[in-house]
Order: C-alpha cells, then sequence, then structure tokens
C-alpha cells in the first residue's frame, strides 16, 4: 500500500497496464510532458513507440485510435481537458460508439479515451463536464471515479474492456490523497458503492460531486442528519440496484452532478428512480446541478453557477422538511 | 506484370460491379430497397486498386459503390444483397445496410456513411499494421467531398509524421451530392493536396483500371516498405445522381449537371475502354465476353434470390452487438 494522490493512481495503473500488455498505446495531446501530471514520466519509461504525443488533431487522433483498436491495438487516449472532445464528436459518437453495432459484431474496439473535467476556473472552454453527452450514446461505457483507490481499478478495467470506455477525472479531487495497493486490482465497471451509511437521505454523486456529498454528509451528521452517500462509479451501464436500495431504505433522494441541469446525469437518476422506485419516495427529488449557463470566468460570478456544499446541504433539508 | 489472368480477373470484377450495382438501382426503383449511392461509372477504381492488395492489406471502402466490396475475392454478393435488404443473413445482420457494409474477415473494413469519417480509422488501421508489423498496408476510399474536411488534413499529416503503411485514393468524381469540386475544391488536383503534408501525391484517369492499378500498386509497395503514406487522386465520373434509384437526384428536383457533361463521361466509360484494350492483346474475344456477362448475370439473379428468400432478423437482435459483453434494454 502507498498513500497516492489520484493522478498519481491514474500514472500507476497506465504504466501498470503498459508493461503488461504490448497491445496497449497511449496516445494524446503532450502526453510526452504530462500536462496535468497524470502521464508524467511514462513517456521515459516507455518511449515513443508506445507513448504517441499527436498533433493538435482532435478528430484525426480519435478516430485513428479508433480504427487501431480495431485493428487490433489497444490504444488509450488522453483527451486533456473535455471539453476538447467536442471537436472530436463525430469520431466518439458516430464512429467509437456505433461501428460494432453497425457492423453487426464484426467490430471489437477496446479503446479507453481519458478526459479531464476541470470542475471551473477556466472559464466557457475548458471547465464543462462531458460526461453526460456520452452517458446519452448507446456503445459507450461511462466510468468517473471520485478515489484514487477507484481511479486506478477502474482505469485498469477501462482498458481491459473490450469496448469503448470513456474514463472521466475530476480535477477538483486530483490531488486527494488515500492508501492504494501497490499489487494488481480491477474496480469493475457497472458497479456502485455506498460510500457511507445512512438513514435518513441519500445522495448520488459520482467524481466531485461525490467527494462534495461525502463533506456534507460529514457536516450533517453533525447536525442529527443521517445522510447515504452512492457513488455510482460507473454511469454507463448505470448499477441502478445501489440506488434504488439505498433510496427504499432512506425514502429521499438528492442528485448531485457538477454538470448542467437539462439532461444531465442528475436526470437519467432521478429518472430511473422516479420510474422504478417511485413507491419509497417520502419526498421529490432533488437535483442540485450548475446553473444552466456557460461556465463564466469571475469567481463571485462562477460560485453562483457551480454546485457547492451549502447548495447540497440546502438541498438535503428541503427533502428532509 | 499482370498476366492474362489477372486481366481477365479486372474484366470479370468490373463487369460484376456494373452490373451488381444497375441490379439494385433497378430493385430500388422497384421498392424493394431504398435509395442508393450507387458507384456507376466509378468501376475502375475499386478493381484496379484492389488488384494491388496483398494478403496482409486491408481495404477502407467509400460509401459510394454499395456493391465495390465484392472486388475482394472472399466477398459474396449475395450477403451484401441480403445486408441492402435488412435481412438477417446480411454482412451486417441487417444493423448496416447500403452505407455501413463490412467483410472484416475478408480484410474489407467498414463503410462509413459521415464523408470523411472513414479517413481516421483507415489510418488507425495502417497505425496497428505498424504496430504489429503485419507487413500489410490500408487502401482508404473516399470523394472529393471528403477531401475538404478536417478529417482528410488530421489524417494525412498523422500518417505523414508517423509513416503509416496507408494509400489515400481519391474518387475524384466532380460531384459532393450536388456541389461541384470545380467550385468546393481549392486546387484544380486534390493530389496536390499532398504537397502540404510533405507526401508523394499524383492524379490517374480514374477510369483506366490498369492507370488506376499502377499507381496504387507502386504506393502500396512504398507503403509496405515502410516509406509511408501516399496520395493517389483518381478522375472519374458518376452516372447516376447522388441519390440513385427511389428518390434519385432527378425525382428530388435536383438540377446541377449539364446533360452534355453526363454524356461526355459515359463515352469513355472505363469497360468498353479496357475490353477494347484486351481485344487487341488477344485476351478477349466475343465468346470469352458473352461467358463473362453471362455467368455474372447468372451470379446476381442467384444474390436477388438469396436476399428475397432470406428470413428477417429476429426483434430481439435489435439489442444484441452493442458491446461485447453488455445488452442494453
Amino acid at each position: 500500500m502507498s498513500q497516492l494522490m489520484f493522478l498519481q493512481a491514474i500514472n500507476q495503473a497506465l504504466r501498470e497496464e503498459l508493461r503488461r500488455d504490448e497491445k496497449v498505446i497511449l496516445m494524446g495531446e503532450d502526453v510526452h510532458t504530462g500536462t496535468f501530471g497524470e502521464t508524467k514520466g511514462i513517456f521515459e519509461e516507455f518511449g515513443p513507440e508506445r507513448v504517441m504525443s499527436t498533433p493538435i488533431s482532435e478528430s484525426g487522433f480519435t478516430g485513428t485510435a479508433v480504427g487501431a483498436a480495431i485493428g487490433g491495438m489497444r490504444p488509450v487516449v488522453e483527451f486533456m481537458v473535455s471539453d476538447f472532445m467536442f471537436v472530436a464528436m463525430d469520431q466518439l459518437v458516430n464512429q467509437a460508439a456505433k461501428t460494432r453495432y453497425m457492423t453487426g459484431g464484426q467490430a471489437t474496439i477496446p479503446v479507453t479515451f481519458m478526459a479531464l473535467n476541470m470542475g471551473g476556473g477556466a472559464a466557457g472552454q475548458h471547465s464543462d463536464n462531458t460526461a453526460a453527452y456520452f452517458v446519452h450514446t448507446p456503445g459507450l461505457k461511462v466510468v468517473m471515479p471520485s478515489t484514487p483507490y477507484d481511479a486506478k481499478g477502474l482505469l485498469k478495467s477501462a482498458i481491459r474492456d473490450d469496448n469503448p470506455v470513456i474514463y472521466f477525472m475530476e480535477f477538483k479531487v486530483f490531488m486527494n490523497r488515500e492508501e492504494v495497493p501497490d499489487e494488481d486490482y480491477t474496480v469493475p465497471i457497472g458497479k456502485g458503492i455506498v460510500r457511507r451509511e445512512g438513514k435518513d437521505v441519500t445522495i448520488v454523486g459520482a467524481g466531485y460531486a461525490n467527494y462534495l456529498a461525502m463533506q456534507v454528509a460529514e457536516k450533517l451528521a453533525g447536525e442529527g442528519v443521517s445522510v447515504e452517500v452512492v457513488d455510482p462509479r460507473t454511469l454507463t451501464p448505470l448499477d441502478e440496484d445501489v440506488i434504488l436500495g439505498s433510496v427504499a431504505k432512506t425514502g429521499r433522494l438528492v442528485v448531485c452532478d457538477d454538470d448542467w441541469r437539462q439532461c444531465s446525469f442528475a436526470s437519467e437518476v432521478s429518472a430511473v428512480v422516479a420510474e422504478k422506485g417511485y413507491v419509497y419516495l417520502k419526498a421529490p427529488i432533488k437535483r442540485v446541478t450548475r446553473a444552466q449557463v456557460p461556465v463564466p470566468h469571475s469567481p463571485v460570478l462562477e460560485r453562483e453557477m457551480l454546485i457547492s456544499e451549502e447548495k447540497l446541504i440546502k438541498a438535503v433539508k428541503e427533502v428532509l422538511q | 506484370m499482370l498476366s492474362n489472368e489477372d486481366l481477365m480477373w479486372m474484366y470479370r470484377k468490373l463487369v460484376l460491379l456494373r452490373q451488381a450495382e444497375e441490379r439494385l438501382v433497378q430493385l430500388s426503383n422497384q421498392g424493394k430497397v431504398g435509395t442508393l449511392l450507387a458507384g456507376v461509372g466509378q468501376e475502375a477504381i475499386p478493381v484496379g486498386a484492389v488488384k494491388t492488395m496483398g494478403p496482409h492489406d486491408k481495404w477502407a471502402p467509400s460509401h459510394r459503390g454499395v456493391c465495390d466490396m465484392v472486388v475482394k475475392d472472399g466477398v459474396e454478393l449475395k450477403y451484401v444483397y441480403a445486408e441492402v435488404y435488412g435481412k438477417a443473413t446480411g454482412y451486417n445482420k441487417g444493423k448496416g445496410g447500403s452505407m455501413h457494409l463490412a467483410s472484416y474477415k475478408d480484410n474489407v473494413l467498414n463503410l462509413v456513411g459521415i464523408v470523411g469519417g472513414g479517413i481516421p480509422l483507415a489510418t488507425g488501421s495502417a497505425l496497428a499494421q505498424k504496430k504489429q508489423k503485419t507487413g500489410g498496408a490500408t487502401l482508404c476510399f473516399f470523394g472529393d467531398g471528403a477531401s475538404n474536411q478536417g478529417t482528410f488534413h488530421e489524417s494525412l499529416n498523422l500518417a505523414a509524421i508517423w509513416k503509416l503503411p496507408i494509400v489515400y485514393v481519391v474518387q475524384n468524381n466532380q460531384y459532393a451530392m450536388t456541389t461541384a469540386a470545380s467550385y468546393a475544391v481549392s486546387v484544380k488536383d486534390i493530389s496536390e493536396r499532398a504537397k502540404g503534408y510533405g507526401i508523394p501525391g499524383m492524379t490517374v484517369d480514374g477510369n483506366d483500371v490498369l492507370a488506376v492499378y499502377e499507381a496504387v500498386d507502386e504506393a502500396m509497395k512504398r507503403a509496405r516498405q515502410g516509406e509511408g503514406p501516399s496520395l493517389i487522386e483518381c478522375k472519374t465520373y458518376r452516372w447516376y445522381g447522388h441519390h440513385a434509384g427511389a428518390g434519385a437526384d432527378e425525382q428530388m428536383g435536383w438540377i446541377y449537371r449539364p446533360a452534355e457533361e453526363v454524356e461526355e463521361w459515359k463515352a469513355k466509360d472505363p469497360i468498353p475502354r479496357f475490353e477494347k484494350k484486351l481485344v487487341e492483346q488477344g485476351v478477349l474475344d466475343e465468346s470469352k465476353k458473352k461467358v463473362v456477362w453471362d455467368e455474372v448475370n447468372a451470379y446476381i439473379e442467384e444474390a436477388v434470390q438469396f436476399a428475397e428468400s432470406s428470413p428477417w432478423p429476429d426483434p430481439a437482435e435489435v439489442y444484441t452487438d452493442v458491446f461485447t459483453d453488455y445488452i442494453p434494454s
């Protein structure tokens, strides 16, 4: 076991998978330097044949990775900031996601796309959470770890998966530390977890939203409110059972999502519970999300727009009334 | 050097493509299949280019030329037709249709319905060939319209800097839907764009099957030897409009090509041109010609029968093949 930061856990998973399977290659802009540290030192260990820095050509290298995956490789693509995925949307949505289906199962596409949700701090085009676009799209698996342990285990599962997997990293938990096993382990895709047991209300949130939920649960425990925190870890395919099981126990649901509200992951979780868990509910479901505006630059404006502990606490108290 | 047998192979494939595509247009006019991106008139390009393929090479055809893939030995027209009909026996189990046909086992990658969308995928195929040292190269087909997409430029740049074993074949049939290449493409010859990426580029007569063969053969050899990508422009013409059969351009009121232009190009039909050459060389005569056309036509009728008598897919199949290990609801 070692105390690792989230980004170090990612780095360890990448190195271990590159060592384990020579079909794994890492591609992306500036992966040789490692923009945010998650790929630091990997180029030095594996060289340019395995770690391929790309020109700034998101469509080109995304499609090239998909084609290489069809051709028998196991590429890992690093998108730096997730907003850049929009430049490659045709390759992600029309090609990566649909090609297996359109070919009647002829194509097998073991590719992993890593993307960093900055969570704010960089205004309109470097601060989005792009997960919902891909949760909406059939043919892609989407994971979003919230802890260093899951960061390592889910990245390994993503790389070993025979399907396109989008692996979201959340910058706001990038420096969080915890004990991470040095040995090989995986966290299964499609399995959520109850991170904190409670009896009054369930908060569902992934990535940074889960971290926020854990902080809020701790605070509210001091006020006598017992919060259960569910971390889906995988956004699609969604572990509905862990969410419904928790709501069956608490009867109240707040979904926290560091994204816009409309057609969001929060909306999807809310709909699943409304459709399948209505009988458990003692209060209307609440969503805590970003306001439906682009991310602004000024910290004062941004605070108004983003999710926060205060907003989450307020929502929890409202469903408890 | 091509043997007489090779030349006859090319002739048979030209006739097969022409007849298979024309039959499909007929079926579309009869309402049996939907609208088509017919490749009639362009046959010399797939025939000449695919003739260069070795056992480790892969080919990503363009989505124009529904039947193009039958040029590749091993690919059977009946499964192509069955796919276009949406039957369970089609290459893609009825999930792809005419714009996404594929036969991976025959090294034919899927057609891509987004113009230019397949160029990065083919580039990735070449990357996989290089990384796995298969000794093979990838043939990547697309049209003049795709050469205006960012994916074309990004892919050529990537293939050039990584020296990937790929040959980009642009079938310049003069029109992207209804927009003329003379208007929409900034250069006279699309092969000039190769210069921007420091790779060889050349333009050939796309209605001359041997010219296509020679240019692509040399480029494929270079690619296999690790000398990197090339861009080959084959100038040609599609006889039908963007859509053929049901919903053809004329039915839609899309008028954009002078009738004389169409006639001018029909006079450059690649099949009689090649026939003439073969007759002059003593490879082909009237009786051999008749055998080829009769065999091809019989083969096509069998394929129609197969497609029409094939079962529809089980509706439960709609959920499969999304993932390798997970069935959505």
